[in-house]
């Protein structure tokens, strides 16, 4: 496991190189423009290469990016304005469409906020198994990741090695869930369903046969030169101006700071797990394809720790105001059948207040804020979606870049647009 | 640790473990630079506005609607045995700040809070945090939030040409006429 310890021998560039007066927004020099050579490209919506619906307005003064603004908002769907109308229970639905490629954590994030406004302890088995979900997540949105950044700069096979293991990914989440993508289950309390049986086993093979894949995909591409001279020294970006931008996650990681939620501000198990968090120091598009690469690497033994730690007991807290009750009991027990009945239509209360809990999803610091207002439905719901923030670094990482390399640096920045625009 | 220090503060509330310090909006952008400068909150987490139309207004218990029917625009709180506690104003905004300071094991967080009516602006933190630039510029476009000294504040998300700022709890809901319905 080689994480870099040496500091950086020279600063990424001198200075901040953050436009001004709007920072997200690179605005074409004046006296540049009145030559006349500008040319306006629209890069986007409709692009393969975009992860999404992104719209950039680049201007070029011939191969040079002088000018590029980000136009978002074609996603948009009002996730938020929706979870309003739902009952804390329907909403937990939403989240994981936001983002649909590390899914789990965007569901744990409101759940989490929901059991803080409940003041509720989920029991240590439903921690540790959103723990290992959760890691799981992350290796599949890194996988995606690898796979289509990789195609867009050529390497095309990657994205078929990748979209493989993903397969078995989703495997794992089938067995335990019954469904591939967007699992629904966590619920505020625990989880829905307990541990099927042959799971650890499952995991234990995928932990190892992970890792033997991670070690061959980085043989594909770090000894391919025509991915080496596309991802060295491009989209460039200092720790500085990563802090100012809000940049998290990855993005942040390469830029040389050291600095993970899971490891800063503890959520599920994340403190009684070992791991290393991987940091380097160019700040360029080849240092974030290192990080995601690393962190696959230490979610897989996340997840070999999770799978021997797992603790026994309940996976969920048994409070019949809140959870569900069992399925056998609504034939037999009256309590049960109205308990039932009262949480599917009406919902549980939630006491009033505001919380915003925040987590490390695949893509940095995913936040929630939200209002109650001691009501059976959210007064005020609010994502802190990374790859929003991490679409405002493009202008900075697209200083005087080359058109050809926009590709690689804004796929760099990993993000996805259902989140961006929700 | 108090937070009586900060430029223009009007008062902290400690709630699950959560700080929110509320400040005068004339004065936002002095507490945000005091903020970052003399207690070290660099990083800008996310900026929220929350709309309290209809918070703690009628409908005390029971069922939401009339004889009509369940009207899904009405705002307000429902269905509650007992009603929240009134807020300041319509509006607050929410800055969630962080202590990020590299390898450190620890994530101090604060909410800086400041409120405001319908159409009063609100000092832009741009200046402060560049990233507060798309932050502030959905706050407008979700719940017209004006910022002051916003570079760019424009509609982010929504047309340029959208009407309305749909997040507030009196946008309606349904707001797409439908066809072919039976009053057709």
């Amino acid at each position: 496991m080689a994480v870099a310890e040496r500091p950086a021998a020279k600063p990424i560039y001198e200075g901040t190189r953050i436009p001004a007066p709007i920072p997200t927004m690179l605005q074409v020099d004046p006296a540049l423009r009145e030559q006349g050579d500008i040319l306006e490209v629209n890069f986007g919506p409709n692009h393969p290469s975009t992860h999404g619906v992104l719209r950039l307005v680049v201007e070029l003064n011939g191969e040079r990016v002088v000018g590029l603004t980000a136009v978002i908002g074609y996603l948009h769907t009002g996730f938020e304005k929706n979870m309003e109308q739902k009952t804390w229970w329907k909403a937990i639905t939403y989240p994981a469409r936001i983002d649909y490629l590390s899914f789990q954590m965007n569901e744990l994030v409101f759940v989490l906020a929901i059991e803080k406004l409940l003041e509720i302890e989920p029991p240590p088995k439903a921690t540790w198994m959103r723990m290992l979900m959760c890691e799981l997540t992350r290796i599949h949105s890194h996988l995606i990741w690898l796979g289509t950044a990789a195609l867009e700069i050529g390497a095309i096979s990657m994205l078929w090695y990748c979209f493989r293991d993903r397969d078995a990914i989703l495997d794992l989440f089938e067995l335990v869930t019954g469904v591939r993508m967007h699992t629904r289950y966590f619920q505020t309390g625990g989880l829905a369903e307990d541990i099927p049986p042959g799971f650890y086993d499952e995991c234990r093979s995928f932990v190892g046969l992970m890792q033997q894949r991670i070690d061959d995909y980085e043989a594909i591409l770090d000894r391919q030169q025509i991915w080496l001279e596309r991802t060295k020294g491009l989209g460039l970006l200092s720790a500085e101006d990563a802090i100012a931008l809000g940049q998290s996650g990855p993005v942040l990681r390469a830029s040389g700071v050291d600095w993970d939620l899971r490891r800063a501000e503890p959520h599920l198990a994340y403190d009684q797990v070992e791991f290393n968090v991987p940091v380097y120091f160019n700040g360029d598009v080849y240092d974030r394809y290192r990080v995601h690469m690393d962190e696959m690497r230490e979610s897989t033994r996340i997840i070999g720790q999770a799978v021997e730690g797992m603790p026994e007991g309940p996976w969920i807290v048994d409070d019949r105001k809140i959870v569900l009750p069992p399925r056998h009991e609504l034939h037999t027990s009256m309590e049960s059948l109205i308990h039932h009945f009262k949480l599917v239509t009406e919902g549980y209360r939630v006491p009033e207040g505001e919380v915003y809990v925040a987590v490390e999803s695949a893509r940095g610091e995913l936040g929630c804020y939200v209002v109650s207002d001691g009501g059976p439905k959210p007064w005020r719901v609010k994502f802190r979606a990374p790859s929003f923030v991490a679409l405002e670094a493009t202008a900075t990482c697209m200083s005087d870049a080359l058109v050809a390399d926009l590709i690689a640096i804004v796929g760099s920045l990993d993000t996805v647009m259902g989140e961006v625009d929700r | 640790m108090t937070w009586e220090a900060v430029p223009g503060f009007v008062h902290e509330v400690d709630a699950r473990g959560e700080t929110t310090v509320v400040v005068e909006r004339e004065r936002l952008l002095d507490a945000a630079r005091w903020l970052r400068d003399e207690a070290g909150f660099n990083f800008l987490a996310d900026i929220t506005p929350t709309d309290y139309h209809g918070w703690n207004q009628e409908r005390v218990s029971g069922y939401w609607g009339d004889a009509g029917g369940r009207d899904i625009n009405a705002p307000g709180s429902w269905g509650l045995q007992h009603q929240p506690e009134a807020k300041r104003s319509r509006f607050s905004v929410s800055y969630h700040l962080l202590r990020l300071r590299a390898g450190a094991n620890e994530a101090p967080r604060l909410r800086l809070q400041v409120w405001c009516e319908d159409g009063e602006p609100v000092e832009s933190v741009v200046s402060v945090w560049p990233t507060a630039d798309w932050h502030e510029r959905e706050a407008w476009d979700m719940m017209g939030i004006r910022f002051e000294g916003h570079p760019n504040l424009t509609r982010i998300l929504m047309d340029d040409d959208w009407e309305g700022h749909p997040l507030r709890k009196d946008y309606p809901l349904g707001g797409e006429p439908v066809r072919f319905s039976g009053e057709e």
